[in-house]
């Protein structure tokens, strides 16, 4: 039963951090759909705003940070419309997260099972502690972690144990949407494959949408069906995964930036080129074009006037160089 | 239960050094009481006379190390001696009659000021910035701040002295017969309580503002966060999520401030004459009772490593990770 409505639309959204220098913009006027049973992948450097963002879809927003602008609606219905009330049973209910830190996401002092039994209980009133117990158990299945570690304590547990029991907890109540802010991030290689693939799985058999957040452009490349990428709080590319190669020139001066710093270990001469400069500082931003002083296409014109994502092609494309009528600007650059 | 034995090895090993260290101590007093008696009357006595009240206090010349032998086995057989002061009572019926009124007193006092300290700091901690969390920890500071001694005169003076509303000392009136009924234990308690309250206000401070900052900081935790996203009742966040977890370290502290509430318990079982342990081991050190000072520091010192062990295994319950031993990661 797949509703053709989206399950997650991001409108216009703003996200500030109250500082004493005044309001820090961490995510300015993001627009995005997500389509049930869809993968699509936010990439961006830290400090980029992406988990910004994702606890913004959670309202789950910490630290002085508030919705300044814009609108979030989750299956149709608008998150900061909520109650408290409503809002605890909805979220989790329709969506859920898997944290960036499995490490530090479950309780230290209580059993795996109890904290998944909690999910059970706060949303099912009805629900007997045995029967949480018996779904929880399902859920330990579904992740392929044996039912004996259900009575373990979290330090007993690997990284990688510790982040399949986080998302057979974020699946617990089979949510629409899945926000997974860089879930393989602290875990090794190997055991970052394993997860992935289980992801993978796991989509494909339940059916939600992921929002899968990672600095990794090729592992959302492989993930995800689009992919969008931000840059000091804006989306600066938002594009099928399909064309995210070297070889194709038609993105985001960022974007290419990004695809040239993933080592290919398949080429004779290997290559790694990163992108010159920082990240912008969010207090002091640069005028026009928040990349153009890393850009190497950049012109005057990048540095007095902000670029708004155009079609391109299919792709959203915030550069002036993909805009028809700017375009002369660029003449005398390649 | 690695965990345990170690824990009470640790146990007998203190308990030893105390033990020693409770032998040598007194050893290094000047004098002895056979001789302050003696000198009491100025030559009259002859030096036979000292010897008989040497061994009738049981005062031996032996060497050292004998003594020391004699010393654990006695203690350890409960055969601690004859009081000086309340010759010929022994000094295992004097602690026997004092000790469970500083555990009444202190015991309670203390316990009280733990549970509503580590209640207050979890709701100030909950309405942080709100009006009691601003003031309550300021509050509760100045009053710790305040020696126990003083505290202890003032309420003393201004609640018994001026407004007699409560006994100037002792812990129950002569009027009533000791027992299980009414009118004794009300007068227990109107005789306890200000001594109650003064050690309730001058440790309150160290749980209330120790729990808040815990909570603040646990709060702050990522399984806090996710257990909210959840959808778990604020209730249970804030109990098993957050408060279970920032409980830890008050724990701990309840271990180290042990210390600290015995030698506190004794300066206001002083200034109220409660005739507590503390008061005891006061009147024999002023008259060189040594073997009620030597049975009160060890009972006093047992009874710090008692409840240490008591918080040793009780953390174990609490905290899974420490339940293993070894290396934790």
């Amino acid at each position: 039963m797949v509703s053709e409505q989206p399950v997650l639309v991001l409108r216009d959204v703003s996200i500030a951090y109250d500082s004493p220098a005044g309001p820090v913009q961490a995510v300015s006027h993001v627009n995005l759909e997500l389509m049930p049973n869809t993968i699509v992948g936010l990439i961006g450097e830290s400090g980029s705003g992406k988990s910004t963002l994702a606890t913004g879809i959670m309202r789950l927003l910490r630290g002085g940070a508030h919705l300044t602008h814009g609108e979030i609606l989750i299956k149709g219905q608008n998150v900061y419309d909520m109650d408290a009330k409503t809002l605890r049973k909805f979220r989790w209910e329709a969506m859920s997260m898997v944290f960036q830190s499995a490490m530090t996401v479950l309780n230290p002092v209580m059993t795996v099972e109890q904290q998944m039994v909690d999910v059970f209980l706060a949303h099912r009133p009805g629900m007997s502690k045995a029967e949480a117990l018996q779904k929880s158990y399902a859920l330990l299945d579904l992740v392929r972690i044996a039912r004996k570690h259900g009575k373990s304590y979290p330090h007993e547990l690997s990284g990688g144990m510790k982040q399949r029991i986080v998302i057979a907890i974020a699946l617990a109540l089979d949510p629409a949407l899945v926000i997974m802010d860089e879930p393989t991030t602290a875990l090794d290689v190997v055991v970052q494959r394993s997860i992935l693939e289980q992801i993978q799985d796991l989509q494909q058999e339940r059916h939600f949408a992921v929002l899968f957040i990672s600095h990794d452009f090729s592992l959302v490349a492989e993930l995800a069906s689009r992919v969008a990428i931000m840059y000091a709080g804006r989306f600066v590319e938002v594009t099928e995964s399909g064309g995210l190669t070297v070889s194709d020139q038609d993105h985001h001066p960022y974007t290419q930036g990004l695809m040239r710093a993933i080592p290919r270990l398949t080429h004779e001469d290997v290559v790694i080129e990163g992108i010159p400069g920082h990240p912008p500082d969010l207090v002091t931003l640069p005028t026009g074009c928040a990349y153009h002083p890393r850009c190497p296409y950049a012109v005057p014109l990048c540095t007095v006037e902000r670029p708004e994502p155009r079609d391109w092609q299919g792709r959203l494309i915030a550069c002036h160089r993909f805009d028809p009528q700017k375009a002369g600007e660029f003449s005398h650059v390649s | 239960m690695r965990y345990v034995t170690q824990k009470v090895l640790f146990f007998v090993v203190c308990l030893w050094a105390a033990m020693t260290l409770n032998f040598i101590l007194p050893r290094m007093i000047p004098g002895n009481p056979a001789l302050a008696m003696f000198a009491k009357f100025q030559g009259q006595l002859n030096p036979q006379a000292l010897h008989a009240l040497e061994l009738q206090f049981g005062f031996s010349h032996q060497p050292i190390l004998l003594q020391y032998v004699n010393y654990l086995k006695s203690f350890l057989t409960l055969h601690w001696g004859l009081s000086y002061t309340y010759y010929p009572t022994p000094v295992a019926t004097v602690i026997a009659h004092s000790l469970p009124w500083t555990i009444g007193l202190v015991g309670t006092a203390t316990f009280i000021a733990v549970v509503v300290g580590t209640v207050l700091g979890i709701y100030i901690s909950w309405r942080r910035g709100g009006v009691l969390d601003n003031t309550l920890p300021v509050a509760t500071m100045f009053l710790q701040a305040m020696p126990y001694f003083w505290t202890g005169t003032i309420l003393l003076f201004v609640f018994a002295f001026e407004l007699h509303w409560f006994p100037l000392g002792h812990a129950y009136s002569n009027t009533v017969t000791p027992g299980f009924n009414g009118p004794f234990i009300a007068s227990v308690l109107r005789h306890g309580l200000l001594p109650g309250l003064t050690v309730f206000l001058g440790s309150l401070s160290g749980w209330v503002i120790g729990m808040r900052n815990n909570m603040v900081n646990t709060l702050g935790e990522d399984y806090v966060i996710f257990a909210e996203a959840k959808g778990v009742s604020t209730w249970r966040v804030m109990s098993s999520y957050a408060a279970r977890n920032a409980i830890l370290p008050q724990v701990t502290s309840f271990a180290l401030a042990m210390g600290l509430i015995v030698s506190g318990s004794i300066l206001t079982e002083v200034v109220f004459s409660y005739p507590g342990i503390g008061f005891q081991l006061t009147n024999a050190v002023l008259s060189q009772d040594l073997p009620l000072i030597q049975a009160s520091f060890l009972i006093i010192a047992v009874s710090v490593l008692v409840v240490n062990l008591i918080v040793d295994l009780l953390y174990a319950r609490l905290d899974p990770r420490v339940r293993q031993g070894g290396e934790t990661h």
